[in-house]
């Protein structure tokens, strides 16, 4: 059952997305920079993480799921170091996503020629 | 191309030699702008990223018994899988051509951030290492990162201070 509520899920907010860019002038840069936020915001009472215990990858994979990690890495600190461990947990969940984001992309960048 | 030779011959044919005015010029901009189907878009981007998301899910499975990893340690690896398949389609051309078939389902998964990331190192990889690729590298996934903090920041701070976490 949980593919297929990861497949509804996904495919929901992939189709969200797709209508906002096509009915308005948003770009894909807007788009996601409104996804971060709307997966931050959700986390709010946990409702991105009954999201993710019914639709399991498929509420990680789309980028909601980053402002949702951001915010859950963050508040897990907060809870024991109050606000200051906003500043400490922010990136605790994410950090592996960028870094290997960053590594793979600089090699790749070296290795390979830019195509048109 | 057809649409500045639309625009051309109507500047012609108004022949009293006046600039045209704005509004004119955007209903014939807007009337050869090619219209896309917007239904049959959704329902690819709506077909696409589900199979993306059960995919995600079977590997999810996958790697928790293969590596005897918890649910969440296997999530983080699923997440890493695809960026790396991402970043290698980028670096090989293929990602684009993915992007102009199935739009949206490919941009909002985390492909679309890891695809950012490395077209911008590519694009600017012939202005040296340091002031091409390290300064422009987060050119477009910044966006993510930066709206992500701050509204972290801003909703975290009212969850402590009024909801007490």
């Amino acid at each position: 059952m949980t593919y297929v509520y990861a497949f509804l899920f996904c495919g929901f907010v992939c189709m969200v997305a797709q209508i906002i860019m096509d009915n308005t002038k948003l770009t894909p840069g807007h788009v996601t920079s409104i996804f971060v936020v709307v997966g931050a915001f959700l986390d709010i009472a946990g409702i991105y993480d009954k999201i993710v215990l019914y639709a399991g990858a498929g509420a990680l994979i789309p980028i909601t799921s980053f402002g949702h990690l951001l915010i859950h890495g963050a508040m897990d600190i907060a809870t024991t170091l109050g606000p200051l461990g906003l500043a400490f947990g922010i990136f605790d969940l994410t950090s592996a996503g960028i870094s290997v984001a960053l590594f793979l992309s600089f090699v790749l960048a070296l290795v390979f020629k830019p195509r048109h | 191309m057809f649409c500045f030779l639309y625009i051309f011959i109507n500047i012609i044919n108004t022949n009293s030699g006046d600039i045209m005015n704005k509004k004119k010029y955007k209903e014939i901009v807007d009337l050869n702008t090619p219209k896309e189907n917007s239904v049959k878009n959704a329902l690819i981007a709506f077909l696409v990223g589900g199979i993306l998301g059960s995919l995600s899910e079977l590997l999810l499975r996958c790697y928790s018994i293969w590596f005897d990893l918890p649910r969440k340690e296997s999530g983080v690896l699923v997440i890493l899988t695809l960026i790396a398949i991402a970043s290698i389609l980028t670096a090989l051309g293929l990602f684009d051509v993915l992007v102009t078939k199935v739009k949206a389902a490919l941009i909002i998964p985390i492909t679309g951030f890891a695809h950012s990331m490395t077209s911008a190192a590519l694009e600017y990889k012939n202005e040296g290492l340091v002031l091409g690729i390290g300064a422009n590298i987060f050119k477009l996934a910044g966006t993510v990162i930066l709206f992500g903090v701050v509204s972290v920041y801003i909703f975290g701070l009212v969850r402590l201070l009024i909801m007490g976490g």
